[in-house]
């Protein structure tokens, strides 16, 4: 397959103002071919207004809006086909099964997995992440072993791995960022030691938008024999994962950021791991025979899916992905990329505003902050011009101590994103400095 | 389409996040608290001052925040200086109601003085911990509770 992936150009160096309209013509021009008006359409939530304003939705690294099809996936499946997975022999349990197996399938070959049963259907990214720091690193993590993050994971990928350093008397390990937000991959290497069990790195960054290296880091972890988790919450959404590409042995997802539901995510795992891990939880479904001595573990995936799933939810994921698939995730990959583009030359042309995250390869993440103007006031004043940005740490304190800020305003863009949209929002920072004077 | 912003960003409130009232480090303190929003990163240090009879003496801040919080936090150590214990957390209560739009109709607004420009913030619930983060650290300094506050 041929990847194009997010924002393998470089980002503009210099500041240098240009004309608002020349670059939009530009970035505007060269994704001709990109229907973005028919699929706004998709997205019955965008045609609302906001405080009298049509709304302009720029939180998507938060969680992202929903096409009808997902919708009308979870309507059609309860009003139609609905029971309990894996254990009727009646109809409805039946067709259940099979669309719940099917979007197991969808998923597999959305991140190229080789076998469907390395798919285990979860909450979201967070139990994605705990589920492998209770199973694999409570199997496998002792005493004065290590664990490798980096400095700009959520924390998601940073709280799972110190409750197991408690748990087991393991040592958290973190490699440094720059000011740019890049992983300094020297130190990351020198970070990889004989103890070191697991690297578990951020795919993209939800604060700062960079795309980490990770083919890279997975070379230098797998020539010391250490396995890699890769949180793709913010990845799979915005660029094609090849997940036997990369080779990573573990890759976390979360459905309610890849235009589908809440509450159903997805961890991939190398079946080599997935068999030999202990389960997570126990009950139904992930037994295959059970007596008061012993109890026998079912197969794969079946065995860390306990009790019984979110099997709607689960379904619409796979009709979430599907849609994805008919616009193609090289195309939006490079439409976002264009948004991110024009979205940084307009930002640099306003002189009270920082970039927060400036790494060479970025996914369409603008995090910033405005000279003595906190984040949560410039969030308030542009939700009332109907834009919805995100204001805070975006659960990631320790970036926002890098970067010696306590937040940043970011805007976040989608698949459904305009080029005028960005325009709004650049309108509403200088109307928000205005307010300030 | 502004023009509502401005009950919630009142000309006080610019005046007092611009050039924010008794913003210093107070060395003969015999209260300090740390308060916290962890949702939005505000942070502030209170430093109170209560002599032996119970009244607020000197109070004084450090921190940063929006510029809600930062002018709760003025307009806060400006109104309760002088005041005792009892007068303070009565503010508190009414300050309270006020922001959160809870028994308001009991709150007679001559009482509480510029406070009430702060009003505006109950039609914004993600805002108003902002507002109260200042009060609530006031409160548990004059308890003498713990010396960090979260509003969360
Ligand atoms: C990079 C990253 N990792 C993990 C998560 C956690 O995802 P979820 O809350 O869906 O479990 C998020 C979501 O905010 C994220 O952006």
């Amino acid at each position: 397959m041929n990847k194009v992936y997010a924002s393998q150009a470089a980002m503009p160096q210099n500041p240098a103002y240009s004309a608002p309209s020349a670059a939009s013509l530009k970035a505007r021009s060269s994704t001709a071919g990109y229907d973005v008006t028919r699929i706004r359409e998709d997205f019955p939530i965008l045609h609302q207004e906001v405080h009298g304003k049509a709304l302009v939705y720029l939180d998507n690294a938060a969680t992202t809006q929903k096409p009808k099809t997902v919708i009308d996936c979870i309507r059609r499946v309860y009003e139609n086909d609905y029971s309990n997975v894996h254990r009727g022999v009646h109809t409805l349990s039946q067709r259940s099964t099979e669309l719940f197996e099917a979007a197991r399938e969808t998923v597999q070959k959305f991140i190229n997995a080789r076998h469907c049963h390395e798919i285990v259907f979860v909450r979201g990214t967070t139990e994605a992440i705990n589920l492998v720091a209770q199973s694999f690193g409570r199997s496998t993590v002792k005493e004065g072993d290590e664990i490798l993050i980096t400095a700009m994971e959520h924390h998601s990928n940073i709280v799972p791995w110190q409750m197991l350093c408690e748990q087991t008397g393991a040592t958290l390990k973190v490699a440094p960022i720059d000011r740019n937000g890049e992983l300094q991959l020297d130190e990351f290497e020198q970070l990889l030691s004989p103890r070191t069990r697991l690297v578990s790195v951020v795919h993209m960054s939800n604060a700062l938008g960079t795309i980490n290296p990770v083919k890279a880091i997975i070379e230098r972890a797998h020539s010391r024999e250490i396995p890699v988790l890769l949180d793709g919450a913010q990845a799979a959404p915005h660029m094609a994962v090849d997940v036997q590409d990369l080779d990573c042995d573990f890759y976390a997802l979360s459905g309610h950021k890849l235009y589908g539901p809440t509450g159903i995510g997805v961890l991939y795992g190398k079946e080599k791991w997935l068999e030999a891990m202990p389960p997570y939880q126990g009950g139904g479904d992930m037994i295959r025979r059970v007596t008061f001595d012993k109890t026998e573990y079912n197969t794969l995936p079946f065995k860390f899916e306990a009790g019984t799933p979110n099997i709607v939810d689960a379904i619409a994921l796979g009709a979430a992905v599907d849609y994805l698939e008919s616009i193609g995730m090289d195309a939006i990959a490079a439409y976002e990329n264009q948004l991110l583009h024009y979205a940084t030359e307009r930002a640099l042309e306003i002189p009270q505003l920082t970039i927060v995250g400036t790494a060479e390869r970025k996914g369409a993440i603008l995090s910033f902050t405005l000279e003595r103007i906190h984040p949560h006031d410039i969030g308030t004043i542009l939700d009332h011009l109907g834009i919805a940005i995100r204001a805070g740490h975006h659960c990631a304190m320790p970036v926002m101590d890098f970067f010696g800020v306590p937040a940043t305003a970011r805007a976040s863009f989608g698949l459904y994103n305009t080029f005028e949209e960005i325009d709004i929002l650049m309108d509403g920072i200088r109307k928000v400095i205005e307010v300030f004077g | 389409m502004l023009d509502q912003i401005r009950d919630l960003y009142q000309e006080v409130v610019f005046d007092h996040n611009r050039n924010p009232r008794n913003f210093r480090v107070m060395e003969d303190a015999n209260r300090k608290i740390e308060g916290f929003n962890p949702l939005c990163g505000d942070k502030i240090t209170l430093y109170v001052k209560v002599n032996d009879e119970g009244v607020i003496e000197d109070l004084s801040f450090q921190g940063s925040g929006c510029a809600i919080s930062t002018a709760s936090a003025s307009l806060m150590t400006e109104i309760v200086k002088g005041q005792t214990e009892e007068e303070a957390q009565h503010l508190f209560d009414i300050f309270h109601r006020i922001t959160t739009g809870k028994n308001e109709e009991a709150v007679n607004l001559e009482e509480i003085g510029k406070l009430a420009v702060l009003a505006g913030v109950r039609a914004y619930p993600a805002r108003v911990k902002c507002a109260t983060l200042a009060w609530h650290s006031l409160q548990a300094a004059l308890k003498n509770e713990a010396n960090t506050v979260s509003t969360e």
